[in-house]
């Protein structure tokens, strides 16, 4: 499955920044960062379990937000990216 | 499984890998290329000399990923693997097998009878898309293989079987030059030659074979099978045999399908390959990007299991076949089925 991870962390809050931090390291081990909050993630369903814990605990819901969008394959096909930091497609061939 | 199966090849120089949260960050040249989640990786393949940390290192061990070294030249090297998976049970009743002459005989003719059926069926559909002066040669090298196909049924002991898998490779070798398109200019072929290869297309022979019998190790070692240990080939000290011997059904379907696509299409040419001093043909590095991304996207075309009755892909089919090696070894299964493509 493809989960598309999107974060708002009030950054102001003294806690903020390091809520902010973890969300992003949660992220990081799981997809493939898109934009600057924004993450996309190819999971086994029990990553996927793991994955929104980790969130959910690291969000503080009053002044935080976090929203997940499930791609069908398709949704995932239909997806344009134009103009820098192009993110790496994990299933594709990883030539470097 | 299906999205821990990406394989990580270093092809840069200078590239340094290191570990930060669970992803392998790669730098080249003190520039930072990418970030991989160690999750979707089944094994990183250092096709050039590259530094790993060794907390990167010990993660890949922890979490079942495989890490291959190869030469400069594209000879293998080495493999790292962690604690051998499977149990030593599966492990005692391979190496039984491999000492009892006639399951050693019945699993070694289920993999001819896998290669020469898949060679077959390449050949076939080459000629489908060939000149009318090539495809009498095609079809000549498929009735050919029939035959070698037929007479498998009839040998009774090792040799016999190894002997008719050399004649049928040098059959199968003959029908190369029919298998090229006449815009393939400068990719003579005059038999199969290795260590060192001596023309191009030899070279990406060896080239892709030397990965898939990389992946083919890694198949059979995730089910808890000894890469090193085989039927069809016989033990010899840093030899891969059942590695070797479990590639044998994909060379034709996956490797040389890929080789002569990649000529007939003109996506390499004969400049991107550089001749040693020694007579040794390599690819040149940009050609050696453009056949390992090919060789992935090979990996994700699909395939019909027709044993199983399922659909996968040409990466996933030798993890499957070491899954029914192993039910075979382990008594579950009566023999081995070799995986047969269409």
């Amino acid at each position: 499955m493809t989960v598309l991870i999107c974060y708002d962390v009030r950054v102001s809050d003294p806690q903020g920044p390091r809520r902010l931090r973890k969300i992003a390291r949660a992220c990081r081990d799981h997809g493939v960062r898109v934009q600057y909050s924004v993450f996309e993630c190819v999971l086994e369903p029990k990553d996927w379990v793991v994955l929104r814990a980790r969130l959910l605990g690291a969000f503080d819901s009053e002044c935080d937000s976090l929203r997940f969008y499930f791609l069908s394959e398709d949704d995932a096909r239909k997806t344009e990216h134009h103009g820098a930091r192009a993110p790496l497609d994990v299933e594709g061939p990883l030539v470097l | 499984m299906t999205t821990a199966l990406n394989t990580l090849f270093i092809t840069a120089e200078g590239t340094r890998l290191n570990k930060e949260g669970e992803c392998v960050v790669v730098t080249v040249q003190d520039q930072k290329k990418a970030e991989v989640p160690l999750r979707h990786l089944r094994s990183v393949v250092c096709l050039t000399r590259a530094w790993l940390t060794p907390e990167l290192m010990e993660s890949c061990l922890e979490a079942g990923i495989h890490v291959s070294f190869f030469g400069m030249t594209g000879r293998f090297l080495a493999r790292v693997e962690g604690v051998p998976g499977g149990n030593v049970l599966l492990r005692r009743q391979q190496y039984r097998a491999a000492d009892d002459i006639a399951r050693s005989v019945a699993i070694s003719r289920a993999l001819v009878v896998g290669k020469l059926g898949n060679a077959r069926q390449f050949v076939l559909h080459a000629r489908r898309d060939a000149a009318p002066e090539r495809q009498e040669a095609l079809s000549e090298t498929a009735r050919r293989l029939s035959e070698h196909l037929r007479a498998l049924t009839r040998v009774e002991d090792l040799e016999q079987v190894r002997g008719l898998e050399g004649i049928a490779a040098r059959d199968y070798f003959e029908s190369f030059p029919a298998l090229l398109k006449k815009s393939a200019q400068g990719f003579e072929f005059d038999g199969r030659n290795r260590r060192p290869p001596r023309n191009p297309l030899n070279a990406m022979l060896s080239f892709g074979y030397a990965l898939l019998a990389q992946d083919c190790a890694g198949a059979l070692a995730g089910v808890g099978l000894d890469p090193a240990v085989g039927f069809l080939h016989e033990d010899r000290p840093g030899r891969l045999s059942l590695a070797l011997d479990l590639m044998e059904e994909f060379r034709a379907p996956v490797v040389d399908r890929l080789v002569f696509s990649l000529v007939n299409r003109g996506q390499l040419k004969p400049g991107d390959f550089r001749t040693e001093s020694a007579g040794a043909v390599l690819l040149k590095d940009d050609a050696r990007k453009t056949f390992l991304v090919a060789y992935q996207e090979a990996k994700q075309v699909g395939v019909r299991h027709a044993f199983l009755g399922q659909e996968t892909t040409w990466g996933m089919a030798p993890h499957l076949q070491s899954l029914l090696l192993a039910r075979h070894l382990r008594g579950e299964l009566d023999g081995y089925p070799p995986f047969a493509m269409r």
